[in-house]
């Protein structure tokens, strides 16, 4: 049937297929420019936590006070930190949330065509969310240093903005959990509300001590609760609490764990 | 001519791997099987077309050469290997109907996104040149007309050079002139010894495009030939006639009849050589309002692919 086509042997020989299972940084600038080209990204986690900072975080008496006994650090600083942190979780949810618009899209399908490996995509989507992360706590940072209002020692500025954005990692893995688990239209507005209420919960907006004692019991079990300590302990000297860590580390298996289980439904037949 | 196979190893006679090579593989989801032990062999250079009505088992048996699902019963090797090492090596591509296309992303960063993923792959602005997208190049996806996007998806699927080209009811939502011009692209790339494979419900897209027709009913491939062979199979003619108390195992004994059916009073007797039936019917048997009709390709395709069991079945 075929006598002419079955002659022609296909060369195979120079055919290999890409190191790092397809990872490369071309891919990543895209991943991040899609991100920024996002106004309603970059409004809600770069914009807003400025914004809040410049409303919340600049009054005389912030700027007088140091943030509790033993403090390195005036409240100011402490409002800083955790407004950037506030942004930094904003930005890496998003980031990972974005992989429901590109299921939704079709995209990933199209990618399970290609010679990228499931884990390099989730590698390049996480280092995307990290770099808008950075952009959102810088953002804040910066805000902070034209004002001249939070006070504290140089390496405490570098400490907690590196903790911070370290720390906004675990909501990487939160954002392609629930990005691999709801639905496209709505799966932005809808963590926006859940990134609020954690926030409240983990005590970023108003320190957990101020609520009733029923709902620090509570809190104390939310994801950002753990994280929050964590990244004002530079600032407080207070000592890290191993319940602290225990918050992180917990939240940290079950949305990393949540994503690869998602990850693998979804591969299975895309 | 159908396809039984006896070299698991998927090397054709001249020692070359074939395309693709399809062993007794089953697909089941659930309870419903969507392939049901399909063999196939398919040759470098060779254009086939996978016919069949939806629910046929295209889809699904075109997601196991792409190794997007693993079959559950029997062996797929595509150019010698494992589908998914033929797709990490950029030597299968395919274009799919709708989808697969961010919106937020510029014509040419598709293509550049898509192109940094494969080891080796064509320069970008060749890329959209080729597929007559320069103009566009700056526009984002989600801006350009479904023809546009459909020529990106071309272009992506051309990015690393493929050995096997597999097309999911390409043409669907083109005009006449662009289905011409895309099947001219098409007839170009597998002189140079590109293998293509494409999925169509449109006879006569498969009747024209293809070296070969493979034509899927429930799951189960019942006629694999060129188009000429499907055409001849559909060449016969059904002769028609009132004749009491017959037996389709009577009507077979007819010289000249390949398959029969009997409605109560009357008889269906599909051949090729309706003239021999009729004589015969005429003249040995006490038929009478004899009616002898054309059986079209139409025809065929739906006696093959569609539900009613007295259709003729199997191979040619």
């Amino acid at each position: 049937m075929s006598t002419v086509a079955s002659t022609i042997a296909p060369d195979l020989s120079g055919r290999r297929a890409p190191a790092l299972g397809g990872f490369n940084f071309t891919a990543l600038k895209l991943e991040v420019r899609r991100l920024t080209r996002n106004r309603r990204t970059i409004i809600i986690s770069i914009v807003l936590p400025v914004v809040f900072f410049l409303l919340f975080g600049l009054n005389k008496a912030y700027a007088s006070q140091t943030a509790g006994p033993g403090a390195h650090g005036n409240w100011s600083a402490f409002v800083m930190i955790s407004l950037a942190l506030y942004g930094g979780v904003l930005a890496t949810t998003f980031g990972g949330a974005m992989v429901s618009i590109e299921r939704a899209q079709g995209w990933s399908r199209q990618l399970r065509l290609t010679p990228l490996s499931p884990v390099a995509y989730i590698i390049i989507k996480i280092m995307a969310a990290l770099v808008l992360g950075a952009c959102s706590v810088a953002a804040v940072y910066i805000t902070g240093v034209v004002t001249h209002k939070p006070s504290m020692s140089v390496g405490l500025w570098i400490g907690t903005g590196f903790s911070v954005w370290i720390g906004s990692l675990l909501f990487a893995a939160f954002g392609l959990f629930l990005g691999y688990l709801l639905p496209a239209e709505n799966v932005m507005q809808l963590l926006g509300l859940i990134l609020a209420l954690l926030s409240f919960a983990g005590g970023l907006f108003i320190p957990v001590s101020q609520y009733a004692h029923t709902v620090q019991e509570i809190a104390k079990w939310t994801p950002l609760y753990g994280l929050n300590q964590l990244v004002h302990t530079p600032l407080l000297g207070n000592g890290v609490d191993w319940t602290w860590v225990v918050n992180v580390v917990a939240w940290l298996i079950l949305f990393a764990g949540g994503a690869v289980w998602r990850m693998r439904k979804d591969t299975a037949r895309v | 001519m159908t396809v039984t196979n006896s070299d698991p190893r998927a090397w054709s006679a001249s020692g070359s791997p074939l395309a693709v090579q399809l062993t007794g593989v089953s697909k089941n989801f659930g309870h419903v099987r969507a392939v049901n032990n399909v063999s196939l062999q398919i040759a470098s250079g060779e254009i086939v077309a996978i016919l069949g009505p939806n629910g046929a088992g295209k889809t699904s048996t075109i997601d196991i050469i792409l190794g997007l699902s693993e079959p559950s019963s029997g062996q797929v090797s595509v150019l010698g290997m494992h589908p998914r090492k033929a797709i990490s090596r950029g030597l299968i591509s395919a274009v799919m109907q709708t989808g697969g296309l961010l919106k937020d992303l510029t014509v040419r960063e598709t293509v550049e996104y898509m192109g940094s993923l494969f080891a080796r792959s064509q320069p970008v602005n060749e890329v959209l040149s080729g597929a007559g997208i320069t103009e566009i190049a700056d526009r984002r996806v989600g801006k350009c007309s479904g023809g546009e996007q459909q020529r990106l998806r071309f272009a992506l699927a051309l990015l690393s050079d493929p050995e096997l080209l597999i097309l999911d009811e390409p043409t669907t939502g083109m005009d006449v002139e662009g289905r011409r011009n895309f099947w001219a692209t098409i007839r170009k790339d597998a002189e140079q010894g590109r293998t293509v494979l494409f999925a169509t419900h449109y006879l006569e897209e498969a009747d024209a495009y293809a070296d070969r027709i493979v034509l899927l009913r429930h799951g189960s491939v019942v006629a694999d030939g060129t188009a000429a062979e499907i055409k001849a199979m559909a060449a016969g003619r059904t002769v028609r006639a009132t004749l009491p108390g017959a037996s389709e195992a009577m009507l077979m004994t007819i010289p000249g009849a390949d398959s029969g059916e009997v409605r109560g009073e009357t008889v269906l007797v599909h051949s090729n050589d309706s003239d021999a039936v009729a004589r015969y019917l005429l003249t040995q048997t006490a038929a009478k309002d004899l009616e002898i009709t054309a059986r079209g390709i139409e025809d065929a395709f739906l006696a093959l692919t569609g539900d009613d069991t007295s259709a003729s079945t199997g191979a040619i």
